[in-house]
């Protein structure tokens, strides 16, 4: 049997508490949202936190819908809600996408947005899909809300910009009108983590590209993005030729390691063909009124 | 055909599972839900390296911390003279090691504690210092000259050979070779893979100190083998060790042997006199449980331009682990590989295998594998593909052209097997038709030239040898491989069947009742099957290798026939006649004896069993009640067999492949409950898309196991496997009872070819022959560049 080590467990019931009990317990407090990351490394032993903090009861972080002119989703946001919010599949196709072949659904009942983010694995869906999007990430702490774009939140495998005593309370999303978006995902098996999996959001303005944002995850790409690609394509006719050379662009400043998912040349290459993939579902879902295929 | 044998499924046929009841409420009864009173808990600490000297073992701090009752260290066994123990295959293993660790999670320590918690927090606290050594992790370099010594233990060992055998007429198969106009040859590995019950390994030892017994709640496929071997090592007398295995979640062969664990909770219990469980988590379960296969093989075909398959010849390098504990009966140390002549015709045959040590985990046949003939069949049906490319013959044509005919039954193989009966062309012409497979080679053509998605179709044709087996040649560390099934009649006529062998999911509390329910002309509902406990049940092997059905099936039915001649008797005493003049009938109400051509004349068998009880005066030489047992020693092996077509689609640009239809016709003889034998097909056949698609379990250069979670060791899901498509055909054993041949392993036996030679196929316009298995997205796109991946090795 798997048993973790002991720890202490703390119900906050409200995000000021919730800091407090985070100053209170101190660095070797966690804050447990979903658990479906947290718990099985505890369970492993390989993350004992003395104290966890439960954040699952705050309805103030589970908020999803638009506000003004962008697309509001809460920290505790499961996976399974963005996945079935229907406001969320009309504006950001992306995101149901992704959703759809993340883990399972026992997992994504339970799982959140925000426990996706600040466990910042290098192979975390959610983390290309927000970067190719261009989210805010909204971070409280004792002195309040800092504002942090997506591409600034993960500073390296498993590090975020979430500082001990802070909060992740929620991600702002910019609505384009008009703009596409794409995801897709090469994996073993259903429900298992990506081998490679691209993101793209495509907004066209006078016959060119106005807006492009990629996002990559588990091929080593630097925060989950492709910049040198989204420059490649800006101002250019979309087009196979165009997405072919920013899938290519993209490959060639990834840094994918060789594991059991496979060798590193395969996941460039994959990293290439999947941007071309949803760049292209991407253009063919933008222009359209609703944004939707 | 033997009596009792028809084509249709026996009576009763496709009743829903007795055992469903309990399972589908979650009131079964696992060995984790075994709680006695006082129970302690116990822990196992495993060895981080691969192979490294044990320098000391300080476990004094463990000792320490409150709630710890004991620790158990390789040297307290030794005292016992227990740290080693015999496996079944006549070499041994260590229980806690002394010396060495050998792989990676071997078992160094046992904590025992008063719950599962602090025995975990206490294996932090035993400090281990080791020395590591170099690791042979690449069985192709384990009899390289200077190759690391792993069993050093055995006094004058020098290298790490285990063994040699072969079997066929080598001179006969070269010389076919040799004038043969066509001959190929090709490499593969099928790789170490793990049966990875749902249900991990676990045991309650419970050490009675009053009475001396030894009670045992684990879930063994083979209960009393366990007895008889906790015996023999422990010293305990036999009459005072009771096994029970309670429901199982899952054997598939891993649960046949006895692991370190189960020795340690028995210990531990003997040592502090109370109750210890031990349950091992996923984990411990993929590192250090019965792996399977792990064959590197080199097939070579001689054949007629024309496809006629002369001969074949084998290579095989087995890798063992670090000890040699493969469960298969002991003239067999490569099991039933023997077979791999598979389905064909054929002139001359030869293999050879050498089993060698490495620093990985003991084990060898689980994994549904009938003792070795899914490597066989694997061998033998990617050779026919490999020989159909070299012709550019049509893989089913070929196959087709070579199969053995039905009126060569009974057919002996060139490596001397017996195959019992069959109709093999006709298993395989339904499969065809099933999965209409000339419209796919058009579909494949067509696509061929479009672009787009790949589409491959993939046949096999598979023959198993099962339920072992006969006693002259077979047996177990030195048990004949006999049954025991003894049957009580009760005096209203109920019945209580008690069979040796032991359920993992096959449905045998159902399909045995169905059984004696169909001699004796009863309701199954009204025949208890009791099964799993030592102290219930007569003597027997267990259950694997698919011989639950024909050899404690066999005995089943023998034991209600003779029930029936019982009272065949006591109802001629009934009605002041010779028994001789008696005929048995089953008709809707139940089956009766009655004087021949006048039926209502007669006595139904509860009748006659509460007269067996009565004051009734029983002719001499009758002793009253209706109860029997027997032993059925099998005359030979069954043969069941089948054809399945596997259609895949595969995307050239990411390597993922999608299987779009599976037909597989099987044919295990007569079907007692179709149902059930519908649903192990289904569990074979998802067994067969993980191994083929994604079950991998490499080593990297330190030993370090790659596959020890659920993360890394997949497991398909409904997501990956189609909606089955079953046919079947039935041709009746002719020696069995009820001409029954048993099918728990047919699928995965003879499925993950089909997938394999159906992504190949797909592959084939790239000038693709062969590459091994899990063909994951990876390996196919690799396969594509022209460097298939090395699969038992760490990806780099
Ligand atoms: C079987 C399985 C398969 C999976 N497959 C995939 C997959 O294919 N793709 C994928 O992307 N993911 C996958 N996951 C991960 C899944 O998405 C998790 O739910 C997610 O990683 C973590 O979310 P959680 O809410 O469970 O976080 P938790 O486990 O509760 O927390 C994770 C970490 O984030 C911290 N944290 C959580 N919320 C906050 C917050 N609001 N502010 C600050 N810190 C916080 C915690 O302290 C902890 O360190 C899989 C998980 C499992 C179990």
């Amino acid at each position: 049997m798997q048993v973790p080590a002991r720890f202490e467990y703390e119900r906050a019931n409200s995000v000021p508490h919730a800091l407090a009990l985070l100053e209170r317990h101190g660095p070797e407090s966690r804050v447990i949202a979903g658990g479906h990351s947290l718990i099985p490394m505890m369970k492993l032993r390989l993350a004992r936190p003395e104290v966890l903090i439960d954040i699952n009861g705050l309805a103030e972080l589970s908020a999803l819908g638009v506000e003004g002119d962008a697309l509001l989703v809460g920290a505790l946001v499961r996976h399974a809600e963005l996945l079935a919010d229907p406001e969320v599949g009309r504006y950001f196709p992306i995101f149901h996408d992704a959703e759809r072949v993340i883990a399972d659904p026992v997992v994504r009942n339970r799982g959140t947005v925000g426990g996706s983010l600040c466990q910042a694995d290098p192979s975390e869906d959610l983390s290309a899909a927000f970067a190719a999007v261009r989210a805010t990430a909204l971070v409280q702490g004792p002195g309040g809300v800092r504002e942090v774009p997506i591409r600034d939140f993960h500073r390296g495998p498993y590090e975020t910009a979430v500082e001990p005593g802070e909060l992740l309370t929620g991600l702002r999303v910019p609505i384009r009108p008009g703009a596409g978006s794409a995801y897709e995902k090469v994996e073993r098996r259903a429900g298992d983590w990506p081998v490679a999996a691209a993101g793209s959001l495509l907004r066209l303005g006078d016959g060119v590209i106005a807006e492009a944002g990629i996002g990559l995850t588990a091929v080593g790409a630097e925060h989950f993005a492709a910049p040198e690609a989204e420059a490649y394509l800006v101002g250019r006719a979309p087009g196979a030729a165009a997405f072919a050379e920013a899938g290519r662009i993209a490959a060639a400043h990834c840094n994918p390691r060789a594991d059991q998912r496979g060798p590193a040349a395969y996941k460039r290459h994959l990293a290439g063909e999947l941007v071309r993939r949803v760049l292209t579902r991407a253009a063919a879902r933008a222009g359209s009124p609703e944004g939707e295929e | 055909m033997t009596e009792g044998t028809t084509a249709a499924p026996m009576g009763f046929g496709r009743m829903h599972r007795k055992e469903d009841a309990r399972f589908v409420r979650g009131r079964g009864t696992y060995v984790d839900d075994v709680r006695l009173p006082g129970m302690l808990h116990g822990a196992i600490l495993r060895s981080p390296y691969a192979h490294a000297r044990i320098v000391s073992v300080d476990a004094s701090a463990a000792e320490a911390h409150p709630g710890v009752k004991a620790v158990i260290t390789g040297e307290t066994l030794a005292g016992m003279g227990l740290a080693w123990m015999p496996t079944l295959s006549a070499d041994v293993q260590a229980v806690l090691a002394t010396d060495k660790v050998r792989y990676q999670g071997q078992e160094v320590a046992f904590v025992v504690a008063e719950d599962a918690y602090t025995a975990r927090d206490a294996l932090e606290l035993i400090e281990v210092e080791y020395e590591p050594l170099e690791p042979v992790i690449d069985a192709r370099r384990a009899l390289d000259e200077g190759a690391p010594v792993i069993r050093d233990d055995v006094e004058g060992r020098t290298g790490n050979h285990i063994f040699d055998w072969e079997a066929g007429d080598r001179e006969q198969t070269d010389a076919v070779f040799e004038r043969a106009e066509v001959t190929v040859a090709q490499d593969m590995l099928y790789p170490r893979v793990h049966p990875a019950p749902l249900e991990t390994c676990g045991a309650v030892a419970d050490f009675d100190r009053v009475t001396g017994k030894l009670t045992v709640w684990c879930p063994t496929q083979a209960p009393h083998a366990h007895r008889t071997l906790y015996a023999l090592v422990a010293g305990l007398p036999e009459h005072k060790i009771r096994v029970i295995s309670p429901d199982i979640g899952g054997g598939f062969g891993g649960k046949v042997g006895i692991y370190p664990g189960y020795v340690c909770a028995i210990v531990g219990s003997i040592a502090t006199g109370r109750p210890v469980k031990w349950m091992e988590d996923r984990s411990e379960n993929l590192m250090s449980t019965a792996f399977a296969r792990d064959y590197h093989m080199r097939g070579e075909v001689a054949a007629t331009r024309d496809g006629r398959i002369l001969a074949i010849r084998v290579k095989v390098l087995a890798d063992h682990g670090a000890f040699n504990g493969t469960a298969q009966p002991t003239k067999f140390p490569a099991g039933f590989f023997g077979v791999f002549t598979g389905s064909y015709d054929i002139e001359a045959a030869h293999c050879e295998v050498t089993g060698v040590y490495t620093n990985k985990a003991p084990g060898g046949v689980a994994y549904a594998c009938s003792f070795r003939i899914t490597e066989a069949v694997y061998l033998v049906e990617r050779m026919i593909d490999v020989l159909a490319c070299e012709l550019d013959a049509d893989p089913a044509e070929l196959r087709m052209k070579n199969l053995i005919r039905p009126e060569r039954f009974p057919y002996t193989s060139p490596t001397g097997w017996e195959y019992d009966s069959g109709d093999y062309p006709r298993a395989l012409r339904l499969a065809l038709d099933m999965a209409e497979y000339d419209k796919l080679r058009a579909e494949q053509a067509e696509r061929r030239r479009g672009g787009g998605p790949l589409l491959g179709v993939g046949i096999s044709f598979f023959t198993e040898a099962v339920g072992a087996g006969p006693r002259k040649h077979m047996d177990i560390l030195g048990l004949g491989m006999a049954d025991g099934a003894e049957l009580r009649v009760h005096p209203t006529g109920k019945a209580v069947l008690r069979v040796s062998c032991q359920s993992q999911g096959q449905g045998h509390e159902t399909t045995f009742a169905q059984i004696v329910a169909h001699e004796l002309g009863v309701s199954p509902d009204d025949v208890e099957v009791v099964h799993g406990d030592t102290d219930q049940t007569p003597f027997g092997l267990g259950t694997y290798g698919s011989r639950s059905t024909p050899v404690s099936g066999a005995a089943t039915a023998i034991v209600a026939r003779k029930v029936r001649e019982r009272a065949r008797l006591v109802a001629a005493a009934m009605l002041e006649a010779s028994p001789d003049d008696l005929e048995w009938s089953v008709s809707e109400t139940g089956g009766r004896w009655s004087v021949q051509g006048s039926a209502e004349h007669g006595r139904s068998i509860q009748e006659i069993a509460m007269a067996a009880h009565s004051n009734l005066e029983l002719p001499e030489g009758v002793e009253g009640h209706l109860d029997a047992v027997t032993v059925y020693n099998p005359p030979n092996l069954t043969y069941p067999f089948g054809a399945y077509v596997c259609v895949v689609e595969v995307d050239p640009g990411t390597g993922q492949v999608k299987v779009r239809r599976f037909t597989a016709v099987d044919d295990c003889g007569v079907r007692i409950n179709p149902m059930i034998v519908e649903g192990q097909i289904h569990g074979g056949l998802a067994d067969g898309v993980g191994m083929a698609l994604m079950q991998l379990m490499a080593f990297d250069e330190d030993g370090n196991h790659l596959g020890a979670s659920f993360m890394d060791y997949l497991l398909p899901t409904s997501m990956e496997c189609p909606s089955w498509e079953l046919g079947e055909t039935v041709t009746p054993s002719p020696h069995h009872p009820i001409g029954a041949k048993g099918v728990g392993e047919s699928a995965t036996v003879g499925s993950p070819v089909a997938v394999v030679n159906a992504v190949l196929d797909a592959l084939r316009p790239y000038g693709v022959r062969h590459a091994d298995m899990p063909l994951t997205p990876a390996n196919v796109w690799s396969t594509l560049q022209g460097e298939p991946l090395r699969t038992d090795l760490a990806i780099t």
